[in-house]
């Protein structure tokens, strides 16, 4: 094809672009897996505690309500009830350190990714995660964060974070996730 | 144009290799018990042929839930034409029809002969020669299972067709998806587009030549078309916010989309040579899954205006809005029958998701599939039979079933989850 050297130099930026994509989302969900699954830790995915130990994130999960100190907050993802999407009390600490952060950091800029267990139709599901991911937007709002520096992506049942038809894999997919 | 030619370009790289495959294999699930018996004998002269022109019909036949045929082993006889057939023989096996013929090879191709028999009337209802191309073997098969279905049942056959469909692979953000192209039977599947982001609702343009379809690959969600033959493709929506549901108007010239640039997910009508967008729906609910009547004057879509997902049709001269269903709190995705007088749909009912008819005049609503994880129902062209995505064991695999409900067929796949299956128009 005549196409041939644009694509490559497309295909490099592209593929950097994964690699910097991955790397950085990676990080997310092992940190929220040590502080937030529900005590069950025993039938793990065995994906995330895989990627824990490659990235580097494991070993140093916190407290949600970390001190800013212009680093990203460890915990970055908050889950929800089945077909809902009300921020549960127990996800407010991380969701006011993210705000704190972004506030503190008027550079950062943060994707909403908004996940939905795989129950349902696809596109209506699309259309579920973007309202968590909205209501997440909101309480960033209420909390002084500029609109600017939030963007809001449903992911719908796409991209599972575990596996298999069962409540506890249902209910680690029902997530908004900072992507920083 | 810059920017078209620069969608182009990306393609290029997304189009992993041509040779990709994902073929799909049948499992029969649910035989039709009133299924009609029918006998297809070996082809005369097919024993060295690449594709066991007799086995294709037969397995065509079986699928489609009509007939039952005939297992080899218990023919007493294979006749090869008309004159040589004993109807005594298949009327005493309970045989109502008889599919013979011969092949034989001519130049670089093929020269299929067949004819049909109705066996308690002892007379020959059919009988063609076909010619095939090299590599078109099963092609000229799918279309004597359409002549000899169409003869005995008055439907125009649909095995010569295609379905569209997407598979994934891993978890998270380890995840590879694709989108395929195969015949109706799952044969000959050949990939259109792979990438490490969602693929997802594919499409087919009403002359079966594109699919729209929805991408995450710039790591946000946007409708493509794509030529299927040249594998060029524009990227037609990629508003902030969703872009997803893409439905082909069936002139062809327009999406209905669902779109939520202004808040809300709303549905869209974009004229596709202009890019013109008319908002249909206007409300602080979801409305999504959009999809046209076949007369092309009313569209489906689902909303939550009600609390749950529930099918609403937008009369698209007067404006009005009706709701559609209302058996049970969950149904979603409506698809018309061909002939606009039911529509297929995902129903929640006591035990999971399952693909579901309602008839349009009554309302009343029979549920066809039987797992607890159904969703994605796409009508074959000719209305007897949907496809739909289901769980088999911990994976995701396509499965279909008639119209009635009382005949199905999974289509397993060797690897990753198989989903969001779509029939492809008549192409011929």
């Amino acid at each position: 094809m005549q196409f041939k050297p644009y694509a490559r130099s497309l295909a490099v930026a592209l593929s950097l672009a994964l690699v910097a994509g991955c790397s950085s989302t990676g990080g997310t969900q092992d940190g929220s897996m040590d502080g937030t699954r529900d005590g069950s830790g025993a039938s793990s995915t065995g994906v995330s505690d895989g990627r824990a130990s490659g990235s580097g994130y494991g070993g140093t999960a916190g407290a949600s309500g970390q001190q800013a100190d212009g680093r990203i907050p460890q915990q970055r993802t908050i889950y929800f009830e089945f077909d809902s999407d009300r921020i549960r009390t127990e996800f407010e600490p991380v969701l006011a350190a993210n705000a704190r952060y972004l506030r503190e950091n008027g550079n950062a800029r943060v994707v909403l990714q908004g996940h939905t267990d795989e129950r349902g139709t696809r596109e209506y599901n699309m259309a579920l995660g973007e309202r968590r991911a909205r209501s997440v937007e909101q309480f960033l709002s209420v909390q002084g964060v500029s609109p600017s520096q939030v963007e809001v992506v449903s992911y719908g049942e796409e991209r599972p974070a575990a596996r298999g038809q069962n409540e506890e894999a249902f209910a680690q997919n029902r997530r908004v996730v900072f992507a920083y | 144009m810059k920017s078209l030619m620069t969608a182009w370009l990306a393609t290029a790289l997304l189009l992993v290799s041509q040779l990709a495959q994902a073929n799909l294999t049948i499992e029969i699930t649910r035989g039709n018990e009133s299924a009609t018996p029918i006998a297809v004998v070996p082809f005369a002269g097919g024993e060295g042929l690449p594709e066991d022109v007799a086995q294709v019909i037969h397995d065509d036949l079986e699928r489609s839930g009509y007939f039952e045929p005939l297992p080899r082993r218990q023919m007493m006889d294979q006749p090869a034409s008309a004159n040589e057939v004993r109807y005594g023989d298949w009327k005493a096996l309970d045989v109502r029809y008889l599919v013979v013929g011969s092949a034989e090879r001519e130049g670089d191709g093929y020269r299929l002969r067949f004819e049909l028999m109705d066996v308690s009337g002892e007379k020959r209802m059919l009988g063609e020669v076909v010619t095939a191309d090299s590599g078109e073997l099963r092609g000229a098969a799918h279309y004597i299972s359409d002549q000899v279905f169409e003869a005995i049942t008055d439907i125009r056959g649909a095995f010569s067709t295609r379905i569209a469909y997407v598979t994934s692979q891993g978890v998270g953000d380890n995840m590879q998806f694709a989108l395929y192209v195969a015949d109706a039977d799952g044969h000959n599947s050949q990939q259109v587009l792979s990438s490490r982001e969602p693929i997802l609702s594919p499409a087919w343009s009403p002359d079966g030549r594109k699919l729209a379809y929805v991408s995450f690959e710039t790591e946000r969600p946007a409708i493509y078309v794509q030529e299927l033959g040249s594998g060029k493709r524009a990227r037609i929506s990629s508003f902030q916010g969703l872009n997803g549901a893409p439905a082909w108007s069936p002139d062809g010239r327009r999406l209905a989309m669902s779109l939520s640039k202004d808040g809300q997910p709303e549905i869209y009508v974009m004229d596709i040579g202009s890019r013109d967008l008319q908002r249909i729906t206007n409300d602080s609910a979801i409305d999504t899954e959009p999809f046209w009547a076949p007369d092309g004057r009313s569209l489906l879509f689902t909303s939550d205006r009600s609390g749950g997902p529930q099918i609403y049709r937008h009369d698209l001269a007067s404006g009005e809005q009706k709701r559609v269903t209302f058996t049970g709190n969950y149904n979603a995705r409506g698809r018309f029958s061909p002939d606009g007088e039911s529509l297929f749909l995902i129903h929640r009912s006591g035990n999971g998701f399952q693909v579901a008819r309602q008839d349009l005049e009554s309302g009343r609503l029979v549920t066809l599939s039987d797992s607890r994880w159904d969703e994605s129902p796409s009508v074959a062209p000719n209305g007897t039979m949907v496809i739909f995505a289901t769980q088999q064991g911990n994976s995701g695999v396509l499965g279909a079933v008639t119209a009635d409900g009382r005949a199905s067929f999974r289509l397993p796949s060797a690897q990753g989850d198989v989903r969001e299956p779509a029939w492809s128009p008549f192409m011929n």
